[in-house]
Protein backbone atom coordinates (compact mmCIF):
# COMPACT_ATOMS: atom_id res chain seq x y z
CA UNK A 1 0.00 0.00 0.00
CA UNK A 2 1.29 3.47 -0.57
CA UNK A 3 0.40 6.80 0.66
CA UNK A 4 -1.81 7.63 -2.74
CA UNK A 5 -4.02 5.15 -1.54
CA UNK A 6 -8.44 6.51 -1.67
CA UNK A 7 -9.29 8.12 1.13
CA UNK A 8 -12.66 6.61 2.95
CA UNK A 9 -14.39 9.62 4.20
CA UNK A 10 -15.29 9.37 7.53
CA UNK A 11 -17.89 12.26 8.64
CA UNK A 12 -17.56 13.57 11.64
CA UNK A 13 -21.12 14.43 13.77
CA UNK A 14 -21.92 18.18 13.82
CA UNK A 15 -21.67 18.78 17.58
CA UNK A 16 -17.69 17.14 16.75
CA UNK A 17 -16.76 19.99 14.93
CA UNK A 18 -13.39 20.67 16.97
CA UNK A 19 -10.66 23.02 16.88
CA UNK A 20 -7.40 22.60 14.68
CA UNK A 21 -5.18 19.71 16.40
CA UNK A 22 -1.43 20.32 17.14
CA UNK A 23 1.16 20.60 13.98
CA UNK A 24 3.78 17.55 13.92
CA UNK A 25 6.02 20.54 15.08
CA UNK A 26 3.85 21.21 18.73
CA UNK A 27 3.63 17.44 19.42
CA UNK A 28 7.53 17.25 19.27
CA UNK A 29 7.49 20.42 21.34
CA UNK A 30 5.44 18.97 23.46
CA UNK A 31 7.30 15.83 24.00
CA UNK A 32 10.39 18.11 24.51
CA UNK A 33 8.93 19.74 27.70
CA UNK A 34 7.50 16.16 28.97
CA UNK A 35 10.87 14.78 28.67
CA UNK A 36 12.40 17.90 30.54
CA UNK A 37 9.69 17.30 33.04
CA UNK A 38 11.08 14.09 33.22
CA UNK A 39 14.67 14.51 33.77
CA UNK A 40 13.16 17.22 36.47
CA UNK A 41 11.33 13.89 38.05
CA UNK A 42 14.62 11.85 38.17
CA UNK A 43 16.59 14.89 39.43
CA UNK A 44 14.89 14.56 42.92
CA UNK A 45 16.15 10.89 43.01
CA UNK A 46 20.28 12.40 42.79
CA UNK A 47 19.57 15.49 44.43
CA UNK A 48 18.26 16.30 47.73
CA UNK A 49 15.54 18.98 47.31
CA UNK A 50 14.64 18.65 50.71
CA UNK A 51 10.70 19.46 51.75
CA UNK A 52 10.01 20.31 48.41
CA UNK A 53 10.33 17.40 46.82
CA UNK A 54 7.13 15.21 47.18
CA UNK A 55 5.45 18.11 46.77
CA UNK A 56 7.43 18.91 43.18
CA UNK A 57 6.67 15.71 42.24
CA UNK A 58 3.02 15.62 42.67
CA UNK A 59 3.14 18.59 40.67
CA UNK A 60 5.51 17.78 38.43
CA UNK A 61 3.15 14.55 37.52
CA UNK A 62 0.12 16.18 37.42
CA UNK A 63 1.54 18.96 34.72
CA UNK A 64 2.57 15.65 32.67
CA UNK A 65 -0.89 14.20 32.89
CA UNK A 66 -2.35 17.57 31.67
CA UNK A 67 -0.56 17.58 28.81
CA UNK A 68 -0.61 14.30 27.71
CA UNK A 69 -3.95 14.45 28.11
CA UNK A 70 -4.76 17.73 27.09
CA UNK A 71 -2.38 17.70 23.41
CA UNK A 72 -1.84 13.98 22.62
CA UNK A 73 -5.43 12.63 23.47
CA UNK A 74 -6.92 15.80 22.06
CA UNK A 75 -8.97 16.75 25.19
CA UNK A 76 -7.59 20.32 24.92
CA UNK A 77 -9.91 20.32 21.44
CA UNK A 78 -12.75 17.65 21.52
CA UNK A 79 -16.14 18.40 22.90
CA UNK A 80 -16.34 18.95 27.00
CA UNK A 81 -17.88 15.38 27.77
CA UNK A 82 -14.55 13.18 26.76
CA UNK A 83 -13.11 15.34 29.68
CA UNK A 84 -15.87 14.86 31.65
CA UNK A 85 -15.85 11.13 31.36
CA UNK A 86 -12.10 10.66 32.31
CA UNK A 87 -12.14 13.28 34.76
CA UNK A 88 -15.05 11.25 36.75
CA UNK A 89 -12.84 8.49 36.46
CA UNK A 90 -9.80 9.87 37.79
CA UNK A 91 -11.89 11.55 40.63
CA UNK A 92 -14.14 8.43 41.72
CA UNK A 93 -10.58 6.49 42.21
CA UNK A 94 -9.13 9.16 44.07
CA UNK A 95 -12.20 9.06 46.42
CA UNK A 96 -11.65 5.37 46.67
CA UNK A 97 -8.20 6.18 47.42
CA UNK A 98 -9.08 8.62 50.50
CA UNK A 99 -12.28 6.32 51.69
CA UNK A 100 -9.67 3.31 52.07
CA UNK A 101 -7.48 5.85 53.75
CA UNK A 102 -10.11 7.13 56.77
CA UNK A 103 -11.54 3.56 56.99
CA UNK A 104 -8.08 2.52 58.18
CA UNK A 105 -7.11 5.67 60.16
CA UNK A 106 -10.56 4.93 62.11
CA UNK A 107 -9.60 1.30 62.44
CA UNK A 108 -6.57 2.23 63.89
CA UNK A 109 -7.88 4.80 65.89
CA UNK A 110 -7.17 4.35 69.89
CA UNK A 111 -10.70 3.29 71.45
CA UNK A 112 -11.93 5.86 74.06
CA UNK B 1 -18.20 1.19 1.08
CA UNK B 2 -17.90 4.44 2.68
CA UNK B 3 -18.21 4.32 6.47
CA UNK B 4 -21.62 5.73 8.19
CA UNK B 5 -20.66 7.38 11.11
CA UNK B 6 -22.92 6.03 14.10
CA UNK B 7 -23.75 9.13 16.43
CA UNK B 8 -25.46 9.00 19.85
CA UNK B 9 -28.77 11.16 21.22
CA UNK B 10 -25.38 13.40 22.38
CA UNK B 11 -24.68 13.92 19.01
CA UNK B 12 -21.41 12.70 18.66
CA UNK B 13 -19.53 9.33 17.51
CA UNK B 14 -20.39 6.54 19.84
CA UNK B 15 -17.21 4.91 19.44
CA UNK B 16 -15.54 7.48 20.81
CA UNK B 17 -17.77 7.99 23.74
CA UNK B 18 -17.24 4.22 24.11
CA UNK B 19 -14.11 4.31 24.53
CA UNK B 20 -13.48 7.47 26.69
CA UNK B 21 -16.55 5.55 28.95
CA UNK B 22 -13.79 3.07 29.06
CA UNK B 23 -11.35 4.53 29.75
CA UNK B 24 -13.20 6.58 32.94
CA UNK B 25 -13.43 2.92 34.28
CA UNK B 26 -10.39 2.34 33.56
CA UNK B 27 -9.14 4.94 36.07
CA UNK B 28 -10.86 3.13 38.74
CA UNK B 29 -9.70 -0.34 37.95
CA UNK B 30 -6.38 1.60 38.51
CA UNK B 31 -7.16 3.48 41.05
CA UNK B 32 -8.06 0.67 43.09
CA UNK B 33 -4.41 -1.21 42.89
CA UNK B 34 -2.01 2.12 43.13
CA UNK B 35 -4.91 2.67 46.79
CA UNK B 36 -4.01 -1.23 47.50
CA UNK B 37 -0.02 -0.24 47.19
CA UNK B 38 -0.26 2.81 49.23
CA UNK B 39 -1.94 1.11 51.69
CA UNK B 40 0.24 -1.87 51.86
CA UNK B 41 3.65 0.30 51.30
CA UNK B 42 5.04 -0.31 54.62
CA UNK B 43 4.06 -4.50 55.07
CA UNK B 44 7.13 -6.15 53.64
CA UNK B 45 6.99 -8.86 56.33
CA UNK B 46 11.00 -9.07 56.19
CA UNK B 47 11.23 -8.95 52.25
CA UNK B 48 12.25 -6.42 50.26
CA UNK B 49 10.57 -3.20 50.52
CA UNK B 50 11.24 0.02 47.91
CA UNK B 51 14.60 0.28 48.56
CA UNK B 52 14.94 -2.49 45.54
CA UNK B 53 14.05 -0.34 42.77
CA UNK B 54 16.25 0.79 40.58
CA UNK B 55 15.48 3.90 39.40
CA UNK B 56 17.75 4.78 37.13
CA UNK B 57 16.47 1.66 35.25
CA UNK B 58 12.99 2.43 35.73
CA UNK B 59 12.77 6.09 34.46
CA UNK B 60 14.53 5.07 30.82
CA UNK B 61 11.76 2.59 30.45
CA UNK B 62 9.17 5.74 31.62
CA UNK B 63 10.64 7.77 29.12
CA UNK B 64 10.42 5.13 26.53
CA UNK B 65 6.84 5.06 27.04
CA UNK B 66 6.35 8.37 27.40
CA UNK B 67 8.34 8.98 23.83
CA UNK B 68 5.89 6.43 22.33
CA UNK B 69 2.75 9.02 22.98
CA UNK B 70 4.34 11.15 20.71
CA UNK B 71 5.19 8.51 17.80
CA UNK B 72 1.21 7.28 18.18
CA UNK B 73 0.08 11.08 18.08
CA UNK B 74 2.46 11.30 15.15
CA UNK B 75 0.74 8.33 13.61
CA UNK B 76 -2.97 9.19 14.03
CA UNK B 77 -2.09 13.07 12.28
CA UNK B 78 -0.52 10.80 9.45
CA UNK B 79 -3.19 8.49 9.04
CA UNK B 80 -5.71 12.29 8.94
CA UNK B 81 -3.10 12.98 6.45
CA UNK B 82 -4.19 10.23 4.16
CA UNK B 83 -0.54 9.32 4.70
CA UNK B 84 -0.57 5.33 5.43
CA UNK B 85 3.25 4.90 4.53
CA UNK B 86 4.19 7.44 7.46
CA UNK B 87 1.09 6.06 10.00
CA UNK B 88 2.40 2.95 9.35
CA UNK B 89 6.16 3.91 10.47
CA UNK B 90 4.98 5.49 13.02
CA UNK B 91 2.54 2.58 14.69
CA UNK B 92 5.54 0.69 14.13
CA UNK B 93 7.90 2.84 16.36
CA UNK B 94 5.19 2.83 19.53
CA UNK B 95 4.65 -0.52 19.00
CA UNK B 96 8.54 -1.06 19.32
CA UNK B 97 8.62 1.36 21.94
CA UNK B 98 6.15 -0.62 24.12
CA UNK B 99 7.94 -3.80 23.58
CA UNK B 100 10.85 -2.07 24.73
CA UNK B 101 9.19 -1.17 28.06
CA UNK B 102 7.60 -4.44 28.22
CA UNK B 103 11.17 -5.88 28.04
CA UNK B 104 12.85 -3.95 30.50
CA UNK B 105 9.54 -4.60 33.37
CA UNK B 106 10.27 -8.00 31.85
CA UNK B 107 13.76 -7.76 33.35
CA UNK B 108 12.70 -5.88 36.52
CA UNK B 109 10.43 -8.26 37.70
CA UNK B 110 13.45 -11.15 37.07
CA UNK B 111 15.92 -9.02 39.34
CA UNK B 112 12.72 -8.49 41.87
CA UNK B 113 12.58 -12.46 42.25
CA UNK B 114 16.15 -12.88 42.49
CA UNK B 115 16.69 -10.78 45.04
CA UNK B 116 13.74 -12.48 47.09
CA UNK B 117 10.77 -9.95 45.96
CA UNK B 118 8.14 -12.56 44.56
CA UNK B 119 4.49 -11.91 44.68
CA UNK B 120 3.53 -13.65 47.85
CA UNK B 121 6.30 -12.69 49.45
CA UNK B 122 4.40 -9.41 51.60
CA UNK B 123 1.13 -7.36 50.80
CA UNK B 124 3.88 -5.03 49.34
CA UNK B 125 5.04 -7.14 47.18
CA UNK B 126 2.11 -8.63 45.91
CA UNK B 127 0.01 -5.53 45.81
CA UNK B 128 3.50 -3.91 44.01
CA UNK B 129 3.47 -6.94 40.88
CA UNK B 130 -0.88 -6.78 40.59
CA UNK B 131 -0.51 -3.24 39.93
CA UNK B 132 2.54 -2.95 37.39
CA UNK B 133 1.87 -6.34 36.07
CA UNK B 134 -2.21 -4.96 35.26
CA UNK B 135 -0.25 -2.16 33.66
CA UNK B 136 2.14 -4.15 31.65
CA UNK B 137 -0.86 -6.36 29.90
CA UNK B 138 -2.27 -3.55 29.15
CA UNK B 139 0.66 -2.32 27.23
CA UNK B 140 1.12 -6.10 25.54
CA UNK B 141 -2.68 -5.29 24.62
CA UNK B 142 -1.60 -2.13 23.29
CA UNK B 143 1.03 -3.60 21.27
CA UNK B 144 -0.82 -6.36 19.81
CA UNK B 145 -3.79 -3.78 19.20
CA UNK B 146 -1.45 -1.18 17.00
CA UNK B 147 0.31 -4.76 15.20
CA UNK B 148 -3.22 -5.05 13.97
CA UNK B 149 -3.73 -1.75 12.83
CA UNK B 150 -0.52 -2.38 10.68
CA UNK B 151 -1.46 -5.56 9.47
CA UNK B 152 -4.97 -4.28 8.65
CA UNK B 153 -3.97 -0.95 6.97
CA UNK B 154 -1.34 -3.35 5.14
CA UNK B 155 -4.26 -5.25 3.75
CA UNK B 156 -6.54 -2.44 2.82
CA UNK B 157 -8.69 -2.75 5.87
CA UNK B 158 -8.36 0.65 7.42
CA UNK B 159 -8.45 2.78 4.60
CA UNK B 160 -7.35 6.92 4.65
CA UNK B 161 -10.21 8.86 6.00
CA UNK B 162 -10.80 6.11 8.37
CA UNK B 163 -8.28 7.76 11.30
CA UNK B 164 -11.29 7.70 14.08
CA UNK B 165 -9.94 4.11 14.13
CA UNK B 166 -6.30 4.98 14.41
CA UNK B 167 -7.24 7.78 17.33
CA UNK B 168 -9.55 5.10 19.45
CA UNK B 169 -5.99 2.80 19.58
CA UNK B 170 -4.09 6.00 20.63
CA UNK B 171 -6.26 7.03 23.00
CA UNK B 172 -5.75 3.50 24.78
CA UNK B 173 -2.27 3.70 24.45
CA UNK B 174 -2.25 7.30 25.92
CA UNK B 175 -4.21 6.29 28.63
CA UNK B 176 -1.58 3.31 29.34
CA UNK B 177 1.00 6.16 29.04
CA UNK B 178 -0.63 8.48 31.40
CA UNK B 179 -1.36 5.74 34.23
CA UNK B 180 2.67 5.03 33.74
CA UNK B 181 3.00 8.77 34.42
CA UNK B 182 1.09 8.41 37.63
CA UNK B 183 2.65 5.10 38.89
CA UNK B 184 6.45 6.33 38.48
CA UNK B 185 6.08 9.02 40.59
CA UNK B 186 3.16 7.91 43.35
CA UNK B 187 5.07 4.04 43.29
CA UNK B 188 8.57 4.69 42.42
CA UNK B 189 9.69 7.73 43.13
CA UNK B 190 7.86 9.50 46.33
CA UNK B 191 8.67 6.25 48.15
CA UNK B 192 12.06 6.27 47.53
CA UNK B 193 12.03 9.97 48.42
CA UNK B 194 10.39 9.13 51.64
CA UNK B 195 12.48 6.33 52.64
CA UNK B 196 15.63 8.18 51.82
Amino acid sequence: MSSTETPTTEPTTPVEQHKEHPTPRQYVNIAVVLAVLTALEVSTYFFDFGVIAIPLLVILMAVKFVYVAGFFMHLKYDVKIYSRMMYSGLFLALGLYSFAVLVILFDSAPSL
Amino acid sequence: MSAEVHTTTLGIDHRKLGIWTFLGSEFLFFGAFISAYLLYIDTTANAPGVEIFDIPFTSISSFVLLMSSLTMVLAHHAHTRNDMRRMRLWILATAGQGAVFLGGQVFEFTVFYREGLALSSSPFASSFFVLTGFHGIHVFVGVLLLMSVYTLSLTGKIKPGQDVKTEMIGLYWHFVDIIWVIIFTVVYLIPEIAVG
